[in-house]
């Protein structure tokens, strides 16, 4: 079963198209390394997945069900640029409120449970804007973790964590593939994201140049994609 | 999950957030006592006139000081991105508006119980003789300010010049609501009671909220999600 229908798509930022027809699904249980240079549309066609943004054309699926539905939006889990944190409210009450909003049984309960597991449970009461960076980063991958959600979209969820946050989410990225899980990851980093993919997919110019597994060769050398799909330099 | 609920989490989140950092209530609690403290100086407290218009100086400085905090609404939400979690939650776009709504009705709503009896003591008018119909009046038009308020907070969002097309949209669209609240207040604040005729304004006023109430929160998904 498809858990990411992506049939179609167009986007438009006024006449100029960001995202040209693409087409792909997404397994469920798979890894999905969404690739590109900057201004290919990768973030653009993240936000359309996670129904933060509606696609100019064509359709998107979650689960089976429309990616603005309640139910698709309560079994995915978003990582962002930004942390998408309060900063006037504290780490627990931050975690609390999403648990609520995602309808959790006990929203206290998991916010502590994530607090503890991105060891941030002796800073529980701090306000987020006094936070480290590091500390903001670790907050930010427990609150898109924490509605155990069936399908994970993260767009450069790399970029700008310190070596702790890192090592965490490669975790907890693992698990999440091992546990059948679907996620896609948007990112430059290429190391860090084939080695956990299991799928690629490259954007050019907002049109997709190619999809599919991630081969041996990929890993070996990171260039070899953009080489056979990817614009000339 | 109840909706109602919803809409209390993040009314309960933006009071909390507000409260810690004072940012929008501070600036328009300052604004609306320096207004009431000018205006005093520039008309004549004793005279008749005064009396006559106490209900316009009055809706003006809640309808600026209003901007103030209804700016801040959905500006909030830029820091950290934190509008994409909202907006990715599994609640609707109406629970989330009518939450944001609740916190901003609440604030406006203080600055204006504060600025009540300062305007009493300036303009030495007897408020508090009505003082529950004046309320009645006050949650009514405050209400209205507030629903239009933070549709176009969330209209602008995404805006550089936010602070200036907010009260550009909101005030044109509020004059019905605005004209009613100070026929209304007007005569309640110098003490004097409602007639049968002021009852006109008073549905007008009724109207004008549950016409925008309904349109905003059919409006909400379609200006969140674009």
């Amino acid at each position: 079963m498809s858990a990411i229908e992506v049939a179609g798509v167009w986007k438009f930022y006024g006449d100029f198209p960001a995202l040209r027809e693409v087409s792909f699904n997404v397994e469920a249980g798979t890894c999905l390394a969404l690739l590109g240079r900057n201004g290919a549309g990768k973030t653009t066609l993240l936000r359309i997945i996670a129904g933060l943004s509606r696609a100019g054309r064509g359709q998107v699926r979650i689960l089976g069900g429309e990616a603005r539905e309640q139910a698709a939006r309560a079994r995915i889990g978003i990582l962002g640029h930004g942390i998408s944190l309060y900063d006037e409210l504290s780490a627990f009450e931050n975690l609390r409120l999403f648990g609520r909003l995602y309808g959790l049984a006990d929203p206290a309960k998991s916010a502590l449970a994530w607090l503890e597991r991105t060891g941030l449970e002796r800073v529980r009461h701090g306000l987020v804007r006094e936070f480290s960076r590091g500390m903001r980063q670790r907050l930010a991958v427990a609150r898109a973790f924490l509605h155990d959600p069936s399908v994970l979209l993260l767009d450069e969820p790399f970029t700008s964590l310190d070596d702790r946050a890192i090592a965490l989410l490669q975790g907890l990225l693992c698990d999440a593939v091992a546990q059948g899980r679907t996620v896609v990851l948007s990112t430059h980093q290429l190391r860090e994201a084939l080695e956990l993919a299991t799928r690629v997919a490259l954007l050019v110019r907002g049109r997709l140049a190619h999809a599919g597994p991630r081969t041996d060769e990929m890993l070996e050398d990171t260039g070899w994609l953009y080489r056979h799909y990817g614009e000339a330099p | 999950m109840n909706f109602f609920r919803q809409s209390l989490f993040i009314a309960q989140k933006d009071l909390r957030s507000e409260l810690r950092s004072k940012e929008a209530l501070n600036a328009s609690l300052a604004f609306a006592l320096v207004i009431l403290l000018l205006f005093s100086f520039a008309f004549d407290p004793t005279a008749e006139q005064t009396r006559e218009i106490a209900g316009g100086l009055l809706w003006i400085v809640f309808a600026f000081a209003g901007a103030l905090i209804l700016n801040r609404s959905f500006a909030r939400e830029l820091a950290n991105d934190c509008l994409d979690a909202l907006v990715a939650a599994p609640i609707s776009g109406a629970a989330l508006f009518l939450g944001k709504v609740l916190a901003n009705l609440a604030l406006l709503l203080a600055v204006e119980l504060v600025c009540l009896p300062v305007f009493g003591v300036f303009y030495d008018v007897p408020w508090t003789v009505q003082f529950w119909p004046l309320i009645l009046v006050l949650l009514l038009a405050t209400w209205g300010l507030t629903v239009v308020g933070t549709v176009f907070s969330a209209l602008t969002v995404n805006l550089r010049l936010r602070e200036l097309m907010l009260p550009m949209l909101v005030y044109p669209i509020m004059i019905p609501g605005l004209l009613a609240a100070i026929q209304l207040t007007t005569p309640l604040v110098i003490g004097q009671p409602l007639t049968a005729e002021m009852m006109l304004w008073l549905r007008l006023l009724i109207a004008f909220d549950v016409i925008f109430t309904a349109v905003a929160l059919s409006l909400v998904e379609t200006v969140l999600v674009r």
